[in-house]
């Protein structure tokens, strides 16, 4: 019998369709799956087999009947910790939030029920999404299935590796600095950061409400079109949700080819800091689009060089903003402070965001606290907004003549768990390529190109399109992976180590 | 470039704990004290960056206010609204004093 944990949602959607298999049978082999594996990976905060199953068994009985359904319906997925899930356990990786079950879900959760997914769970990832490497987690690190010695990337290590793990072939991933096209590189699974405003934030816990949007986290193109079609258009509910009709990305996912396509390789993001075994499986799949008839040349964004720090400042700005309201009055967790008397609520609210915040995330409250206060507002916080706007120009100059930009997703592949733990700085500049992407709202998707020769990890290449042209991504993405599979003979991740499967 | 506008000591970062709520313990203070001048250093470049002549963008697509009609609509009941209180009474959250005098 095949492993119905190995196929792509596309396919389990065809087998669902013509009754080949059930979605009960499926879901509960993913069940088994992370029953036997997710032990030594931690993808998984929270798994609701139960609740799955039913859904499954409720899309099954629909199909039964005739029912017209989603064509993803019964396929399961795994959701991030950071979407508000109605009835299911919502921690944002953080003991703030410890037990806290939404009353209400997502724009993003209420579309995957109302499709007839069953959800597997929730999961992992870094403290209200503010790492880039799951490590951040109050609820401990998620490991990468590649080397479980070694990080996921991050902030959604989880559900990357769940995805990679062959735990889910699909899952909700959100990026508000690489926190989907990070993991995905990092483990050798497909990210897509939609363009901002194409995904309802509604129900997504924000961290940076400029910057945040949530997007599909899966092993091919293919199945990211599928699920991006699923989660994306206007939401009344977002005040930031775009109105226009959703790009047509699974057409683009099946159509897969650059002939003519201009494609633009970014200079500023290579050389000094990118690890040569990332360099070379860049410039070896950038050689084989140019075999299949793109157009490639050399793009300079100049202005590339202040977007980390705009972005660091930007981000932790508008997260101590956004932070504000865990006050431990209406939810979430309450600490009164030892040995005080009859406390006042700021004493109990300052109490409790000591012991419910991890140092990350006070790390970044305390910096946007200061590029926000009086007197440094301008310096900081003004002078990112303005790089904002100039390297909006540039990528717009850029784009004027060519249809798509790459550049490898991270300048280095997974690190050992705890390497950058106690330097931030160092943790923050491996986010130079992703970020961006998210200043400027433009869509961004990483998709693996090989293994680097000095560790044998998996590299990402991204691609970049302008504002609303996400179809783009999935078009060259498609082709790529394809010359790719063609080239390997199989996918990456068929070359992953097999994990230990515990009984 | 402008020299960054000034540095952080650990009396700032006492004062921004402040701000932010957050009672930090004086090991976090310390480490924090020490971790944010280099952060600082190296996103101050920012300042470098652009003229007077350049707006500040807030939004990376154009954003405009949105009101929606004035019509009832489903909404959270009383008690869903009140499951995750760390303490209610009445139908309404239980808070600490809000005044510091005892």
């Amino acid at each position: 019998m095949t492993d119905l944990t190995r196929k792509t949602a596309d396919e389990l959607a065809r087998s669902l369709a013509s009754k080949e298999v059930s979605s009960v049978e499926v879901t509960q082999a993913l069940v088994d799956r992370i029953g036997a594996v997710d032990g030594q990976i931690h993808a998984f905060l929270h798994v609701d087999a139960e609740g799955a199953l039913a859904t499954a068994a409720d899309v099954d009985a629909r199909r039964a009947n005739g029912e017209q359904l989603s064509y993803l319906a019964g396929v399961p997925i795994a959701v991030k910790d950071v979407l508000a899930t109605k009835g299911l356990p919502t921690t944002c990786g953080s003991k703030m939030l410890d037990g806290w079950i939404p009353p209400y879900d997502a724009t993003v959760t209420a579309k995957i029920k109302a499709a007839g997914l069953p959800i597997l769970g929730k999961t992992n990832m870094d403290e209200f999404a503010m790492g880039s490497s799951t490590e951040h987690s109050a609820y401990g690190p998620t490991h990468n299935p590649w080397d479980t010695t070694r990080i996921p990337g991050g902030s959604g290590g989880g559900s990357a590796a769940a995805v990679a793990a062959f735990e889910a072939p699909l899952a909700i991933g959100t990026d508000t600095g690489g926190s989907i096209r990070q993991p995905g590189a990092l483990t050798g699974t497909v990210g897509v950061k939609p363009t901002y405003g194409g995904v309802s934030r509604y129900g997504l816990v924000a961290m940076a409400s400029s910057l945040d949007q949530a997007g599909p986290v899966t092993r091919t193109v293919l199945d990211a079109a599928l699920l991006h079609e699923l989660i994306a258009g206007h939401d009344p509910m977002d005040s930031t949700s775009i109105p226009d009709a959703v790009p047509a990305v699974v057409a683009a996912a099946r159509r897969a080819d650059v002939k003519g396509l201009r494609i633009g390789i970014v200079k500023e993001l290579g050389g000094e800091g990118f690890q040569p075994g990332v360099e070379a499986r860049f410039n070896e799949a950038v050689e084989l689009l140019t075999s299949a008839g793109a157009e490639v040349v050399e793009v300079s964004i100049p202005s590339l060089k202040y977007a980390l720090g705009a972005y660091y400042l930007v981000m932790p700005s508008e997260a101590s903003s956004n932070l504000a309201k865990f006050d431990a009055m209406r939810y979430g967790v309450r600490v009164p402070p030892a040995g005080v008397d009859d406390p006042s609520a700021e004493q109990v609210m300052a109490s409790s965001r000591d012991a419910g915040f991890g140092d990350e995330v006070k790390r970044r409250i305390i910096l946007g606290t200061y590029a926000l206060s009086s007197g440094y507002y301008d310096a900081y916080y003004g002078s990112a907004q303005k790089v904002r706007t100039v390297l909006s120009r540039d990528f717009t100059a850029a784009f004027a003549g060519v249809d798509l930009l790459v550049s490898p997703t991270s300048p280095t592949t997974a690190y050992p768990l705890g390497d950058k733990l106690d330097d931030p700085l160092a943790m923050y500049l491996g986010d130079v390529a992703t970020i961006p992407a998210n200043l400027i709202g433009i869509p961004g998707l990483s998709l693996p190109v090989g293994l680097a020769d000095e560790d044998d990890l998996p590299v990402g290449l991204q691609f970049l399109a302008p504002q609303k042209a996400d179809d783009r991504l999935y078009n060259a993405a498609a082709a790529l992976e394809r010359l790719l599979e063609d080239k390997w003979g199989g996918t990456l991740l068929s070359r992953a180590p097999e994990l230990e499967v515990a009984r | 470039m402008s020299e960054p506008v000034t540095g952080i000591s650990r009396d700032d970062v006492v004062h921004l704990a402040g701000l932010a709520r957050i009672d930090l313990s004086d090991a976090e203070l310390d480490h924090l004290a020490t971790e944010l001048p280099a952060i600082l250093e190296h996103v101050a470049s920012v300042q470098e960056a652009a003229g007077d002549d350049v707006p500040a963008m807030s939004h990376p697509v154009p954003v405009d206010n949105v009101f929606r009609e004035d019509v009832v609509r489903p909404s959270l009941a009383p008690e869903d609204a009140l499951a995750a209180a760390p303490a209610s009474d009445q139908q309404r959250f239980l808070v600490p004093k809000i005044l510091g005098e005892s």
